[in-house]
């Protein structure tokens, strides 16, 4: 069986690729605006300047750095089960990240979320079988800016079963999720070596790491909690104007995340990532939903799986769209990339639900792209051809009466063949169509965001650390300047 | 025959083509071309039609900028000659421009300094983290009509306030007009924190500057 599979670019062209990535750690290297870091880099031999920040990295540092770094791993969920393998070309989903607006669907409006929406993601996200991870989605516009972050993922580790994609917004906050982490591992070492979440880090474009995302890396590698590189060319504004230009800009920007990570601990898990975007020449916005920038993502996509033999593992944010409203735009955007991503094995999509150049926030987006989800994984599932022989059987056993309802075989495949969806698809006979109402898809999904919020079970942690989590909670509120953390609608 | 140079001078900067555009300055004061001339009738009808062009959606931001460039490379030519004659061309207002404490992102504020350039505004682009203090000094410095600032993340956009505040303590705060933008900004929090103007893009921009001015 033949996994469909897609590829921008030949051996050639991804060596010439690599090698042009590797010539800009040199020349004119890297800017790392973080002390630590930069005395990490210039210890192991890179020639840093201090007043300049820039950091030239040789060669031979960053090959090392890719041969130290893991080829897979996986994340667990809050029983300790392996839940998502990154590696190879498994492909998973989470939703997309840290939206400061939500689509108010009742209000047929955006707005700024509060808990209570954070706590109905956690339940249609966990509801959702075809969405792999969840991801801190939603920033609570309830607490102070200051905890906004943490506050997330708090809100995520009460409610979650499975395992967490997230990041920070401040160099202080990474010590409070660990702690947050911790409480539900049962020990740092628990945690290290089942991670429940990984940490989206960020460089800016181009060749810049900024104090927070070094600090997150440094931390990152030295707790065991895997790291996701970010890297975000947007073309023609921040990184150069051609699909092939920004992925080389990419693979500097990851080769040089990869040496600090790695050296700060060499065999942390890291993951060849990125958040890149096509430049909208005419607005100056960033759109998710570009050809261009799909192509940009699948191309260091391939980039990461060829920098070592089994390929490091790869994300990308796909799956997005760029509309303010759950519209037509918004399922051509959000499938193109899901099934793009997929056919290239990213190991980890970051984007159902996301709209609006990532800023907001839609659950009935997300439970209509977790169709779109189903339907990508069925695509790479591939076409079945082991059985022997492909159809002589069935074919002479229906003979010509013609009813393959009828056959053991269909009762035996049909289930597996194709991706069944929820009734957000619409396949109905157009009476039954009128007769339920005569809903769009944006009404149908608003449906099941209901019924999937009723239907959600919730979940019990230990006592003892619930406790734990929420004393955390409340001593870092505090630290922020919030007396009370506010009224949970789950109890 | 300096009817045919300005045509030049303007497409130079249709052109985006800042060495050309350096050439014809150069050119018209060896030729003792009025540099107010030249500015007025050759380069800004350049601008101006870069910037119908943008409006009609022909040409696009790559398009606007490098015309701006090409006018920045003519003005380096002229304005030393016009300063040294005690002249000075023709401004709307000026802008101390730049992105907020704590924030590096350079994209969105350079489009509006571009934009607020191309549109007869003389702006001072202090750059990314500056901090509030730095706004005020440069304020006072430049005599500063308008303040812009820029932070793309919602941890930094509180700094923006901070500017606001700083204006207020140094005094200059009735003195300038201050303008809040980037992606995480709204009206509302423009309000909030008590600034004079908002836009969501670089365009916008152009039109709260000019209302802000008064044009």
């Amino acid at each position: 069986m033949i996994r469909p599979k897609l590829q921008f670019l030949s051996s050639e062209t991804v060596d010439r690729v690599i090698n042009e990535a590797f010539e800009l750690l040199q020349n004119p290297g890297v800017r790392v605006h973080y002390d630590e870091a930069l005395k990490l880099l210039a210890d192991a031999g890179a020639e840093v300047d201090r007043k300049s920040r820039v950091a030239k990295i040789p060669r031979h540092l960053a090959e090392k750095a890719v041969e130290t770094a893991p080829g897979s791993f996986h994340l667990y969920n809050y029983a300790g089960e392996p839940a998502v393998h990154y590696g190879g070309d498994d492909v998973h989903y989470d939703p997309g990240s840290a939206a400061i607006e939500i689509a108010d669907y009742e209000a047929n409006r955006s707005r700024v979320p509060v808990t209570g929406d954070c706590e109905n993601f956690c339940r249609v996200a966990e509801m959702l079988p075809q969405i792999d991870a969840l991801a801190t989605s939603i920033v609570c516009g309830d607490v102070p800016q200051g905890m906004a972050d943490w506050y997330r993922l708090y809100l995520l580790l009460r409610y979650a079963r499975k395992p967490i994609v997230t990041g920070t917004f401040a160099i202080e906050s990474f010590p409070i999720m660990h702690q947050l982490l911790v409480a539900v591992a049962g020990s740092a070492e628990a945690l290290a070596e089942k991670p429940r979440a990984v940490f989206d880090v960020c460089p800016s474009p181009p060749l810049l790491w900024s104090d927070i995302t070094c600090a997150n890396l440094i931390d990152c590698a030295r707790t065991g909690v895997p790291a996701e590189l970010v890297s975000m060319p947007l073309m023609g504004a921040t990184g150069p104007a051609t699909v092939i230009g920004s992925a080389v800009q990419h693979a500097a920007e990851c080769l040089s995340g990869l040496t600090i990570h790695q050296l700060a601990k060499p065999g942390s898990p890291i993951v060849w990532g990125g958040s890149p975007a096509s430049f909208d020449m005419r607005t100056g916005t960033t759109p998710m939903g570009a050809m261009a920038t799909m192509m940009l993502d699948c191309t260091y996509t391939q980039i990461g799986k060829a920098i070592k033999p089994g390929g490091l593992p790869t994300h990308a944010y796909l799956g997005m769209a760029d509309t303010k409203i759950v519209d037509t735009q918004t399922g051509l955007e959000t499938a193109s990339g899901a099934i793009l991503g997929a056919l290239a094995g990213v190991n980890m999509m970051s984007g159902p639900g996301m709209m609006d150049f990532e800023s907001c926030f839609s659950l009935e987006k997300l439970v209509i792209d977790s169709e779109i989800v189903g339907m990508a994984k069925r695509l790479v599932a591939g076409v079945d051809d082991s059985e022997e022989p492909l159809a002589l059987n069935v074919m002479r056993e229906v003979g010509h009466a013609g009813n393959f309802l009828k056959s053991k075989h269909t009762r035996r495949h049909f289930r597996q063949e194709d991706y069944i969806p929820t009734e957000v698809i619409d396949r109905d006979f157009r009476q039954t169509w009128f007769d339920k109402g005569a809903l769009d898809i944006n009404g149908r999904a608003h449906r099941r965001v209901q019924e999937l919020i009723a239907t959600w079970q919730p979940f019990t942690l230990d006592d003892s650390v619930l406790r734990e989590l929420e004393a955390i909670a409340v001593h870092h509120a505090k630290a922020a300047g919030l007396d009370r953390l506010p009224e949970r609608t789950i109890k | 025959m300096s009817e045919e140079l300005y045509k030049q001078m303007a497409q130079a900067i249709i052109e985006g083509d800042d060495e050309a555009a350096a050439a014809l300055a150069q050119q018209a004061l060896d030729q003792g071309i009025d540099p107010l001339a030249a500015i007025n009738k050759g380069f800004t009808v350049g601008m101006d039609t870069v910037g119908e062009l943008y409006s009609t959606g022909e040409y696009f931001l790559p398009d606007l900028i490098l015309g701006g460039e090409a006018m920045k490379a003519a003005l380096a030519v002229l304005e030393p000659v016009l300063q040294a004659r005690g002249e000075a061309r023709e401004i709307l207002g000026t802008v101390v421009l730049g992105t907020v404490k704590g924030d590096i992102h350079e994209i969105g504020k350079a489009l509006v300094g571009s934009m607020l350039s191309a549109n007869g505004f003389q702006v001072y682009d202090l750059g990314i983290d500056i901090e509030a203090a730095v706004f005020v000094s440069k304020a006072r410095e430049h005599a500063a009509d308008i303040v812009a600032l820029s932070a793309l993340l919602t941890t930094t956009m509180l700094h923006q306030r901070d500017v606001i505040e700083h204006l207020a303590e140094a005094g200059l705060r009735d003195k300038v007009k201050v303008m809040v933008g980037g992606s995480p900004v709204t009206q509302e929090w423009a309000d909030k924190i008590g600034a004079d103007g908002f836009a969501e893009d670089a365009a916008g921009a152009v039109v709260v500057a000019k209302k802000l001015m008064g044009v």
